[in-house]
């Protein structure tokens, strides 16, 4: 008894000398493994921090009632944009200065090697991601949809059709379909006929719509054969095509990009931990490694050039990225500005809208 | 209770000289009437100890977290505490002022504590609620408000002219104070207009009041068919031979016993359109590949797979209220003549009526909050009241307006509880 007694007093006062865990969360699927091998794994190698990576349809969610709760029990997350800001704002997140991040390679500032609008105040952004529609090849043989608004059109191009339950991202397509140039889009929307105009051309489809939530979704949806089409984060449908030899193909005309962001929750119980975690995903390789797990692009200028093959050896990446510049003809850039302020007033019509 | 009854001596006998003579006394001498006080709260102390821990788990994880949910509701002050000075010169004036210098004044001043605070995101984010589009007014104002300066009308109109919205006063105004009703008129597709007179909302915007009529109605429906569905299969488990009924007993609870999510994601298997039930009815050639029916992602898909997880709800206290029935009543109403129906009728069913009664508010309860099978079989229209709430909960993150919904439900359960004990009465409820 006594033995065990030292034994295990022993073994706590090793694992308090040992650097703590972290937990990170994210939006699990093909995702979470491209982070997973592109950061976690090397992060691990490095520093001898393990990390427990958990999953979450929107892992701005989960945030506000940990901290709130005085409760947090997560390191780091990944966040899409206006969630970022919007946290931010009410204080929940922690302040991240950009000048404890790396330099390039070539020694520019990380000011000035991320991309335009990539560091906020709390947080900084790791990928460009993109929503985009795909559709089953196997359903379209001699005249594949081309357009965003062919995914509206539900009389040439039969067949059910998947979308995010969110008013985000959907309103835009509908613009861009009812043929308003990507540029024009917000300022459309900031006017009643506008929303009108948007949710009018999403009413021609409504019946057609299968909605999903987590972004794990649309490529099952499409594999089941449910929907024909589905909007889906880019990246999903890559895996999907690529990895697993699915029939999907993406069409990157009318298509939503943004970035996704590393926040650090007010509270977190590793700060100093989760601190080193971002510092060291995004710097110019890791986020260059990443794209090699999964379509999205690097938020680092300096990253893109080391973009190289996908796992398999021989897929070039370049294409499948939401950046590349054949697939930003038709392109939208979300605004973050416009959702932070528009969300609740169009969420809670877009929730009327789909109850009605 | 035996030892006290026991050591009690007849009061005339005992003493006719005692001072209290003609009232019991124990053997000791004491009034019967104290001792037995004394020991019944002995007891009852006992009693109280036992139960403390239950008392005390209802209390923190039931009976707080819920008052907190609802205090939530009403209290908000995001507003009131982060701008200061707008909320005195508020109090100070009367409604209908127009804001003056001095309020500007004020204005400015929260202003630019809401940039040192970093607050103006709260703040706005409280204000956005109601006034759409005003978050960004609150936080590239307050980014600004360091250059305000007098007079404060003219500086803070020449930052954004939107300031003199009179609406966004009038909301300001019902922020200003911290208790507010303006999530439950919200819950209740309701609003403010400028003059402070309650409006309804526009006209496509309404989705409260009818997700809780849509809420209400399913939840009848859905109790209908399983009282349809339960009563039949309660009264042959009822009614057959023990061995055999055990068996089909079984039957009912091992469902019961499933997890919540794979019953739900077993009917999702079989329900969609490339699912078990429709590639049958291809196979079998009653409909063909292009006309599979949608039994999933509407309405009917949350009322067959809410029916099927409920039902065990229904039949267990039907099943309870059965088996002592005696089979006699039944008989000897048919051997006076009554036709079977009538038997049944005016024999057999009132003596269920417990069950039913049970069953049918186990049920209705139940699904008027269900969330989980509506979210992921319901697609838009078979979304309920409470998929509402967990969004408000976890996607726009306004708990103040998930709380006045739940507040809401929560109201209209009770009432129907309370008629139910009106109509049924409480104690004729038989739960098992």
């Amino acid at each position: 008894m006594k033995k065990l007694l030292i034994l295990s007093t022993a073994l706590t006062g090793l694992a308090a000398t040992a650097q703590a865990d972290i937990t990170v969360l994210s939006w699990g699927g093909a995702y979470e493994k491209s982070q997973v091998e592109a950061y976690n794994k090397p992060f691990t190698a490095e520093t001898g921090i393990a990390i427990n990576m958990t999953a979450a349809d929107n892992p701005a969610t989960p945030i506000k009632a940990q901290v709130e709760a005085g409760n947090v029990t997560v390191d780091v997350a990944d966040v899409e944009y206006a969630d970022a800001i919007r946290l931010c704002d009410e204080g929940l997140l922690e302040e991240i200065d950009p000048a404890i991040l790396p330099a390039a390679p070539d020694g520019t500032p990380a000011t000035e090697d991320f991309l335009p609008g990539a560091l906020t105040d709390c947080a900084v952004a790791s990928i460009v991601f993109s929503t985009v529609f795909a559709y089953d090849a196997s359903k379209f043989p001699d005249a594949p949809p081309a357009t965003i608004a062919d995914f509206f059109d539900t009389e040439k191009f039969p067949g059910k059709r998947g979308m995010r339950k969110g008013a985000k991202v959907n309103l835009e397509m509908a613009l861009m379909a009812d043929g308003v140039p990507a540029d024009e889009v917000y300022a459309m929307l900031e006017t009643d006929e506008g929303i009108d105009r948007a949710f009018a051309k999403l009413d021609t489809i409504k019946n057609d719509v299968v909605w999903w939530e987590a972004g794990a979704q649309p490529p099952q949806l499409l594999a089941d054969g449910e929907v024909a089409m589905t909007t889906a984060y880019n990246g999903r449908i890559f895996a999907a095509a690529v990895a697993e030899s699915k029939p999907f193909e993406v069409v990157w005309d009318g298509q939503v990009y943004e970035y996704d962001l590393f926040v650090i929750p007010k509270g977190a119980p590793n700060l100093d931990e989760a601190l080193e975690y971002v510092k060291f995903a995004t710097d110019t390789q890791r986020l260059a490694d990443q794209a090699k797990w999964i379509s999205y692009g690097p938020a680092r200028k300096s990253s893109g050039p080391l973009v190289g093959l996908y796992e398999d050896g021989k897929t070039e990446m370049a294409p499948h990225m939401p950046t590349s510049a054949e697939n930003l003809t038709n392109a939208l850039p979300s605004s973050y500005e416009f959702w932070v302020d528009r969300d609740s007033e169009l969420n809670e019509r877009f929730n009327a809208w789909l109850a009605g | 209770m035996a030892d006290i009854t026991a050591d009690i001596a007849p009061g005339p006998t005992a003493g006719s000289s005692d001072p209290a003579a003609g009232r019991l006394t124990t053997a000791d001498g004491q009034p019967l009437a104290r001792a037995l006080a004394r020991a019944q709260a002995r007891s009852r102390r006992r009693a109280l100890l036992l139960v403390a821990p239950l008392l005390l788990f209802v209390l923190i994880t039931f009976v707080v977290p819920i008052g907190q949910m609802l205090y939530r509701s009403v209290h908000n002050d995001a507003f009131a505490r982060n701008m200061p000075n707008l909320a005195i010169w508020f109090a100070d004036h009367p409604a209908g002022t127009e804001p003056d210098e001095a309020a500007f004044a004020a204005l400015a001043a929260d202003l630019q504590k809401a940039r040192a605070d970093k607050t103006a995101g709260e703040v706005g984010t409280r204000i956005n609620y109601e006034i759409s589009g005003t978050r960004s007014l609150f936080t590239s104002s307050a980014r600004n408000a360091d250059d305000l300066q007098p007079p404060y009308r003219e500086s803070v109109l020449a930052l954004d002219e939107d300031w003199g919205d009179p609406r966004l006063w009038q909301v300001m105004r019902g922020a200003s104070t911290a208790y507010t009703a303006s999530f439950y008129l919200a819950a209740l597709d309701l609003t403010r207009d400028e003059t402070g007179a309650i409006a309804r909302v526009e006209e496509n915007r309404r989705v409260y009041v009818r997700l809780f009529v849509k809420t209400l109605a399913l939840s009848a429906l859905i109790t209908g068919i399983c009282l349809m569905l339960g009563f039949p299969v309660a009264h042959l488990l009822a009614v057959l031979p023990l061995a055999r009924s055990n068996l089909l007993m079984i039957l009912v609870l091992l469902p019961f016993w499933t997890s919540l999510l794979v019953r739900t994601t077993s009917w999702m298997v079989l329900l969609q359109e490339q699912g078990v039930i429709n590639n049958m009815l291809v196979a079998g050639g009653v409909i063909d590949d292009g006309s599979r029916i949608r039994m999933m992602y509407n309405q009917a898909g949350t009322i067959i797979a809410m029916v099927h997880i409920l039902l065990p709800f229904m039949i267990l206290p039907l099943y309870s209220v059965m088996r002592p029935i005696n089979p006699s009543y039944v008989r000897a109403a048919r051997s006076l003549g009554a036709t079977s129906w009538t038997a049944f009728r005016r024999v057999y069913l009132p003596q269920t009526l417990p069950g039913i009664g049970a069953g049918s508010l186990l049920v209705f309860i139940l699904a008027v909050g269900y969330y989980i099978t509506p979210a992921l079989v319901g697609g838009a229209s078979g979304q309920l009241i409470s998929n509402l709430i967990a969004y408000h909960m976890q996607d726009s993150l306004n708990w103040s307006m998930a709380a006045a919904l739940a507040a809401i439900l929560l109201a209209i359960v009770l009432m129907l509880y309370w008629l139910y004990d009106r109509l049924i009465g409480i104690d004729n409820m038989k739960l098992g």
